[in-house]
């Protein structure tokens, strides 16, 4: 009973693995642009560091095609899932980050959040911190992120 | 990428006891922190990133089966002339004067404009011919400020155009050694914002800033007549710095469909036909192709494996009005059946070796691949009906002899080419060619291939049964084209891009698109190239914004997904009995539930739209508790905009669903603008229509809706009364409205 319960899931995690796979396969070849496979992870729910990606990456890419198929992507996908390796973030937890180096009372300059997320860790493009500090408020110039995260959660849940 | 220590899993526990602990927190902390940041960013833009595909593909997918429709509609209208010279009897009526080929091309309708004055009260922009930089320049800032051209100043333009292009060659050879840079526009479809936002970054049209536009300025944005003046404005004023491609929407009979003819006869009520009359004369004079340098060509659609650029250079392409208008011969071949859409194609008869495997295609469901950079899977082989339902259309269309000999009707072995017939001679056989097709079929064809073709990523030429005119062409097709011709570069339209501009096969084939916010607001960017003497590209990008304030990305997917998902429910209605049906095979009994992958499969089939259902579901249809499918749901949050009249249900889902077909039709009956046609028009129009759809309602039925839609029982309907009725409104929309009123956030 417990083995049908278990391959019963595998399947459907097959099957929303193939569909998510398939919205960047453009002529239907069984094969995507590597440089999708990020926005696919991201898609199916999971939350990996760009290191995550680029390590999930070198297992599934056709040497040095640009290319991944369905035949590799899949399986290492399911393991991902059915392991949950890169699970969400909690609310909580993107909350601390914020408050961590910078100021605790709920809001930040742009500039000081510019200067953490183009920095360090994995470094955001410009394009990236731009949309990010398009979510200022207009009036006092500051980033509520209290505020951002609740706006930017509630959005994901679609 | 990545940064130099490795990133194991974040964890945070070394969360600060008191807030005011950390004052300057470790260097590991603050790398940890930032990390889970941008990761968790990261996976929001990536959401929405998809988000953002796949109300591409919806905007895509319907707009695509629109333009099918599009074939069905001017099909009827050749049906309708074939069938009924007038609708009534005070001579010719508007169809056939739009419809038939005019009896002499080159009628001067000069003294049209010479007779109508403009009266003192007239505040918009007085031009004079020849035009002068003053002119164009009151042009701008009147349709700056919502004017409107007098129709005189119109005719008058439109006139002058028509002798100048009358002058111009098919294609147009350009040279960049005498000018700065050249700068070429897509598809601008009546965006005006779009097209002032070009010249307001790039410079108006001048000898220093020679422009190319190719094709497509009008029909589906609002303000396509403004746009097309201002070109041919520019035209006439430096005919050598202006240049303009037809796009496959410079044709009267898309004009119906997409908009330009209703804008025309809004803003002009008295003359608003013959202003028409001379646009359709003038799109048939635009010239098909431009050359740079004899390297670059650039065309709207995009190129076949048939094209033969000096047989394009020769022909009258004044004689092809419109893609939609097939030679006679051609119509026996027109598959008019019962409602299918995508077996719908025009066909004529070629030696192309697509001709030979078009049942294969048309029924195997790999080889209907799709262009490149847009996502699209066959929707099923749910082709087959079309063969079936071909005996049915036989009543519809008169029979008609052909004129010329189907290569397929003669046996041939595999290893004779098709353009050759092997006739017995004395005791052996005699390989004798086929006569060709006849001139004004190859012609046509010749001009439709470039206005409506578009490149795909396989090899090979196919009939491009999407659009339902010209051809797929592969990366070999455009190869040899360029090599035949010594030509390094193709660039054409015809397909919006969510940059403005895409490349493919290989570099050789440029897309530039120049309308942005095509979809919706936020859809996609517009583009426009430059070129210099060293031949080299260059993109320009831009999006008009209709708010003063930058909308974040978030906002714009919103819109654009909202009204994407709008449109789709939209379809969804307008199909429900064939959708209930097919949901109530799986569903014997009678739950009022399907599993997620069976509803799936019945919207395919029914809609026959290739989208991602799955992910589309929470935004269609409700789910049971146990992770079954309402399928009822879908239909629930949107309904008819006023109420109903008496109607059998399968009447009332055609009306919802060929609205748009019929308030073109009805507009066209309605000669004086009054708003109302008589109830024997009106049955029999319907009637007329039904029987070419294929639908079968019978006449009760109709006498029936004609009656009581015949609200003041004085014998005339009042039709923009009745198609309200049949307008599908979002009954959510109402509710999201009031709260939105009730209780407005803070927006940071």
């Amino acid at each position: 009973k417990l083995i049908s319960v278990v391959s019963e899931s595998v399947s459907a995690v097959e099957q929303k693995i193939t569909a998510a796979f398939k919205v960047f396969d453009y002529d239907s070849s069984n094969k995507v642009d590597v440089r999708e496979i990020g926005t696919i992870i991201y898609s199916l729910g999971c939350c990996p560091t760009q290191a995550d990606i680029h390590k999930f990456i070198a297992e599934v890419e056709e040497e040095h095609s640009g290319v991944v198929f369905l035949e590799k992507f899949l399986p290492a996908m399911t393991k991902v899932l059915l392991e949950n390796k890169f699970p969400p973030i909690p609310k909580s937890t993107i909350l601390q980050a914020f408050k961590v180096k910078l100021d605790q009372k709920g809001y930040l300059k742009p500039e000081e959040l510019k200067k953490l997320l183009m920095e360090e860790g994995e470094p955001f493009t410009q394009q990236e911190i731009e949309e990010m500090l398009a979510h200022t408020d207009r009036e006092d110039n500051l980033i509520y992120y209290p505020k951002l995260i609740n706006k930017l959660t509630s959005d994901l849940t679609q | 990428m990545g940064c130099g220590t490795s990133a194991t899993a974040v964890t945070h526990r070394e969360t600060p006891e008191t807030d005011e602990a950390v004052k300057s927190p470790s260097p590991a902390l603050t790398m940890k922190a930032a990390v889970l940041i941008q990761r968790w960013y990261r996976r929001y833009m990536a959401r929405l990133e998809i988000r953002r595909r796949y109300t591409w593909n919806i905007f895509q997918s319907i707009e695509y089966a629109g333009e099918q429709d599009q074939l069905q509609l001017s099909s009827f209208f050749t049906y309708m002339l074939d069938n009924f010279t007038q609708l009534n009897g005070n001579g010719p009526d508007l169809i056939s004067q739009l419809l038939d080929p005019v009896l002499d091309p080159w009628f001067d309708r000069e003294t049209c404009y010479k007779t109508i004055s403009i009266p003192e009260s007239y505040t918009g922009p007085r031009i004079s011919f020849p035009l002068s930089v003053s002119d164009t320049n009151a042009l701008l800032s009147a349709f700056k400020e919502q004017q409107v051209l007098h129709a005189r100043y119109v005719l008058q333009l439109l006139f002058e155009t028509k002798k100048l292009l009358k002058e111009m060659p098919n294609i147009i050879h350009l040279s960049t050694s005498y000018t700065k840079e050249i700068t070429i526009c897509g598809d601008l479809h009546g965006r005006l914002d779009d097209l002032l936002l070009i010249f307001y970054k790039n410079g108006l049209p001048s000898a220093e800033t020679p422009y190319i536009f190719n094709g497509d300025f009008v029909d589906r944005g609002k303000k396509s007549v403004e746009v097309v003046i201002l070109l041919f404005a520019y035209l006439l004023l430096y005919p050598d710095h202006m240049h303009l491609n037809r796009g496959n929407h410079e044709d009267h009979i898309m004009n119906l469909r997409y908009g330009f003819t209703k804008e025309v006869m809004q803003k002009y009520k008295t003359h608003g036909r013959e202003i028409l009359q001379l646009f359709q004369d003038v799109f048939s004079l635009l010239p098909i192709a431009t050359v740079i340098d004899a390297k670059i060509l650039i065309v709207h659609g995009g190129i076949s494996d048939q094209t033969d650029l000096e047989m394009l250079n020769s022909i009258e392409r004044h004689k092809v009005k419109s893609a939609l208008r097939f030679p006679r011969h051609s119509l026996e071949q027109l598959d008019i059946g019962q409602s299918h859409r995508l077996g719908k194609r025009m066909r004529s008869t070629d030696s192309s070796h697509s001709s030979r495997s078009y049942t294969e295609n048309h029924r195997t469901p790999s080889l209907r691949k799709r262009r490149c950079g847009v996502s699209r899977r066959d929707s099923g082989a749910s082709t087959s009906s079309s063969s079936s339902s071909s005996s049915s259309c036989s009543s519809l269309c008169s029979p008609r002899t052909p004129s010329c000999i189907s290569p397929q009707t003669y046996p041939s072995s595999p290893s004779t080419p098709h353009n050759v017939l092997q006739v017995p001679f004395l005791d052996s056989l005699c390989s004798v060619p086929l006569p060709s097709p006849p001139q004004q079929e190859q012609e046509w064809k010749q001009i439709v291939d470039i206005l409506w073709s578009d490149p795909k990523t396989q090899e090979g030429c196919m009939p491009n049964t999407f659009r339902g005119g010209g051809c797929y062409f592969g990366p070999d097709i455009t190869q040899r084209l360029l090599h035949q011709h010594r030509l390094q570069l193709l660039i054409r339209s015809h397909e919006c891009k969510q940059e403005g501009y895409e490349l493919c096969h290989d570099g050789k084939v440029i897309t530039i698109f120049s309308a942005s916010n095509y979809y919706e607001e936020g859809s996609n960017r517009g583009a426009y190239i430059k070129l210099g003497k060293e031949l080299v590209p260059r993109f320009y990008q831009y999006q008009v914004s209709r708010t003063t304030r930058r909308l974040t990305l978030t906002q714009r997917v919103r819109v654009a997904e909202g009204s994407a998902l709008r449109a789709l429910k939209e379809k969804l209605f307008a199909h429900r009995s064939e959708l209930m049906a097919a949901f109530q095979q799986y569903d014997q009994n009678e739950t009022g539930c399907v599993s997620v992958g069976e509803w799936a499969k019945v919207l395919e089939s029914v809609l026959r739209l290739d989208l991602p259902w799955r992910t589309l579901r929470p935004h269609l249809v409700h789910l049971a508790p146990d992770g079954s499918v309402e399928y009822q749901s879908s239909f629930e949050d949107v309904g008819p905009g006023a109420p109903l009249p008496q109607v059998a249900p399968n009447l009332a889902e055609t009306l919802f669903r060929y609205r748009t077909d019929l308030e073109i039709i009805f507009n066209i009956i309605d000669k004086d603008h009054s708003g109302l046609i008589s109830i024997e028009e009106f049955r029999h129009t319907w009637r007329l229509f039904s029987a070419h759809l294929g639908v079968a309602i019978d006449d009760s039925a109709i006498d029936e809706l004609a009656r009581s839609i015949d609200f003041n029982k004085d014998g005339s309907i009042d039709f923009t009364e009745f198609l309200e009725a049949f307008r599908v409104v979002h009954k959510l929309d109402m509710k999201e409205q009031l709260s939105q009123k009730m209780g407005r956030k803070k927006y940071s």
